[in-house]
């Protein structure tokens, strides 16, 4: 049995204790921004979600003092920003800023993810299949997304965060 | 030798059209296929855009009907064989034989493929599937070495297809109830083995707990890979130990047998993985494209790393090479 | 409603099997037995001195008698022993793999729980090729069973009602593989388990059971307290798979529950004595996990409405 690698980068320790004071709210209206689009342009999401839909996610960056819940209800989907995760959530799935875009983006296989432990996951393990699969469908820029309303200076805030990841 | 890709999404199908498939296999979004997972598979109208696009760029479209029609329901798995034929499917998988029968007296210009879930492993029940059906493929089951292949290929009339990369079932395939004995869900019926609604994880003093149902399946210690709980390859104990007593959460590689697989005669070469994401299909794809253009070409092929897309992060030849057994 | 004596799935020494037999034709009240070895073709040549008195013996008393093809036929001599077998003259094959479905097409015949036979279709099909008798694969549940048995009146349809029950068969030898030796060279361990080699979880839990190639159940069916059921929705047989129990018992208290001579209840009671080793389990037919024991009252109280 081989012992685990892995090759996903981590957001440096520096850059994260440098977060740790930062504010949430500021993410808020970005994050509603962003599931906005791709509200907009990926319905189909909801469709593969089904039942699953109604269900809430956290969402844990490792290498990040904060975390996500997700609830991708299809007439209300909301993301929130959070310093804690709460305790009622249907799943959690987590695993460093980088495998988890990465996730989202198609980069990654999350089950080749899962199986080097690059990504854990918690609770409801159907719901997140689910919300994996309708993800992976889409085919989510999300890194251009989130940066699409800089105009001119997307281009290197993207190269900036990619290099990030 | 075609190269055959799974597509659980139009996204992945788009991926393996892109990365080299000649044929992509997909299934509706319901329990006629038998990879009916969350989130997975296609809907009629998604199946008909997927086969434009696939045809226009000369890639054909193989629909999965294969699990075993409900007793009582049989108009679903009718209707699944009529609406892939009027989307323009190349061809149909099936396994059940109600179903093939249907579909060849229905549709008699159809080609038709035996499942690899039809079991069908030897030259007399694959000329049953020929002569009764008209069956113009089977997929092969993962029980046969590369020698046992080669003499089926020579005393059958029809084309063979042949798993090189993915999942394992350890036990013939369609013919194994394990998956209904612990959660009432099974392959053969549902279209599901080991489902994800009766998974679970949890931490505990030996590591890391995978269950399935009632039962735990496997612990991880802290610095081993984990794997998913299929209830084949865990590991359980007898008076002679503990331990994988079935098979260990290995996939399916058989790049090495490419040159054997080819010399034997067989037609196609099939990727395992509906169920994968589109990073997944688009690598593996892509390495098994590399490797059948070095083969066509005369050059040695180069063995691919994949082993961070395997379950375990382990792989094996499997029943390929005979001492498997 | 008839029974139907399954064939040994397990490696028992051919004096034990010759004599397990006699004492069925002498004393079980069951109208057809299956004989031959359908799990693995090494064990085949042992039992063959045995057959035809064993087969003689069970016609004598009066015992329709099948002969079990193999359930995975792959290599040579696999394939070899299945023809033979539909060659044979004067034998009613039950087919537990399709590839001797074409050369006995035609002829009576009947179809095993080992072939897929999950709808009305595929029955109607098999029964068109001349398959008298159709045990069911045994993870089907009540409402397809009697789909089945509903569209095809004229045909002995069979459950599986009890014994360990067959879940899986492999191109790989289990038995070989914990005793860390090869399939080809495996010295015939699975003798060492007349009723198959215990798994259990790592937690301990009772789960499987091991019979070389062939993967069974630990929990044994018992469909008792179904038949009236069952035999109202039109299936004409059960199967009782041979443990290493009493079976002429375990024959007899099915019989008395089927006549009325004696209530489930009443059977299900002296039935656990009778096997005491494993678990009862009817899952399958009650569309819960097959391990699983769905509640007695949900069967009395439907049996009490028909």
């Amino acid at each position: 049995m081989p012992s685990r690698t892995s090759a996903i980068s981590t957001v440096s320790p520096l850059l994260a204790l440098a977060m740790r004071p930062l504010p949430l709210l500021p993410l808020q209206p970005l994050l509603a921004v962003l599931l906005h689009r791709i509200e907009r342009r990926h319905s189909g999401i909801f469709e593969r979600l089904g039942d699953h839909a109604g269900k809430r996610f956290g969402i844990r960056p490792t290498d990040l003092p904060f975390a996500f819940v997700l609830e991708p209800k299809p007439l209300h989907p909301r993301v929130s920003a959070v310093r804690y995760l709460p305790g009622r959530l249907d799943a959690c799935v987590s695993g460093t800023l980088a495998a988890l875009v990465g996730l989202v983006e198609g980069a990654f296989d999350g089950d080749a993810l899962f199986f080097s432990r690059d990504l854990r996951i918690e609770g409801d393990i159907e719901a997140v299949l689910a919300l994996r699969n309708a993800i992976d469908d889409a085919q989510i820029d999300l890194v251009g997304e989130a940066l699409d309303g800089l105009g001119p200076l997307k281009a290197p805030a993207e190269r900036i965060l990619r290099d990030m990841l | 030798m075609e190269l055959i890709c799974p597509a659980g999404t139009p996204a992945a199908l788009k991926a393996a059209v892109e990365a080299g498939a000649d044929a992509v296999y997909c299934g509706f979004r319901d329990e006629t296929n038998a990879r009916n997972f969350p989130g997975l598979n296609f809907s009629r109208e998604e199946l008909r855009a997927a086969i434009a696009l696939a045809h226009e760029r000369g890639v054909k479209v193989l629909v999965a009907i294969n699990t075993f029609a409900r007793a009582g329901a049989l108009d679903v798995w009718h209707r699944a064989v009529d609406d892939a034929v009027e989307a323009g499917a190349d061809a149909l998988i099936l396994a059940d034989v109600g179903l093939l029968d249907y579909a060849s007296r229905r549709h008699p210009d159809q080609r038709l493929h035996v499942s690899v879930q039809a079991a069908a492993a030897n030259p007399d029940v694959i000329r049953f599937y020929v002569e009764a059906f008209g069956a113009r493929r089977v997929v092969l089951p993962r029980v046969l070495s590369v020698a046992e292949i080669a003499a089926i290929v020579r005393e059958v009339d029809c084309e063979t297809e042949v798993f090189v990369f993915g999942g394992l079932c350890v036990m013939a395939e369609g013919r194994c109830s394990l998956s209904s004995y612990v959660t009432g869900k099974s392959p053969n019926m549902q279209g599901v083995c080991s489902p994800a609604s009766h998974v679970s994880y949890h931490e505990a003093d030996g590591g890391t707990v995978s269950r399935l149902g009632d039962f735990t399946i496997n612990v991880f210690a802290e610095d081993e890979p984990v794997g998913y709980p299929t209830l084949c390859k865990g590991r359980f104990r007898t008076e002679h130990g503990a331990g994988y007593i079935f098979e260990e959460p290995v996939s399916l590689d058989a790049a090495t047998q490419l040159l054997g697989l080819h010399e034997a005669g067989v037609t196609a070469l099939k990727i395992e993985g509906r169920q994968r994401g589109r990073a997944y299909i688009e690598r593996v794809v892509r390495s098994f494209r590399q490797a059948l253009d070095a083969l066509e070409a005369g050059l040695p092929v180069e063995t691919t790393e994949l082993i961070a897309m395997t379950e375990g992060q382990a792989t094996t030849v499997g029943a390929y090479r005979k001492t498997w057994r | 409603m008839q029974l139907t004596l399954g064939p040994v799935l397990f490696n028992w020494s051919p004096e034990f099997w010759r004599d397990f037999y006699f004492r069925i034709a002498d004393e079980a009240p069951v109208e057809t037995v299956v004989v031959g070895e359908v799990v693995c073709s090494k064990r085949s040549p042992f039992f063959l001195k045995h057959l035809p008195e064993v087969v003689d013996r069970l016609a004598a008393a009066g015992k329709k008698v099948l002969f079990g093809s193999l359930i995975l036929v792959s290599q040579p001599r696999e394939r070899r022993q299945t023809v033979e077998l539909t060659e044979a003259e004067g034998v009613t094959v039950e087919i537990n793999d399709l590839s001797c479905l074409a050369s006995l097409a035609g002829r009576p015949h009947a179809i095993g729980p080992f072939v897929n036979t999950y709808n009305e279709a595929t029955a109607a099909y098999f029964v068109r090729g001349g398959a008298e008798r159709i045990c069911l694969p045994p993870e089907l549940s009540m409402p397809s069973v009697a789909a089945i048995a509903a569209a095809l009146p004229d045909v002995v349809v069979e459950v599986f009602a009890f014994g360990k029950v067959p879940l899986a068969i492999s191109a790989r030898c289990y038995h070989a593989r914990v005793h860390k030796l090869s399939k080809d060279n495996c010295r015939f361990v699975c003798e060492q388990d007349p009723d198959g080699l215990a798994v259990k979880t790592l937690d301990g839990a009772d789960f499987l059971s091991v019979n070389g190639v062939q993967i069974l159940s630990r929990a044994c069916t018992n469909l008792l307290g179904s038949v009236h059921d069952l035999a109202g929705a039109g299936v004409r047989a059960l199967r009782l798979s041979p443990q290493k129990c009493d079976m002429v018992e375990v024959a007899r208290v099915f019989r008395d529950v089927l006549d009325g001579c004696r209530d489930a209840e009443d059977g299900i009671r002296a039935l656990a004595p009778l096997y005491p080793d494993a678990p009862f389990a009817d899952g399958f037919l009650h569309a819960i996990p097959g391990f699983a024991l769905a509640p007695r009252l949900a069967s009395r109280a439907s049996r009490r409405a028909t």
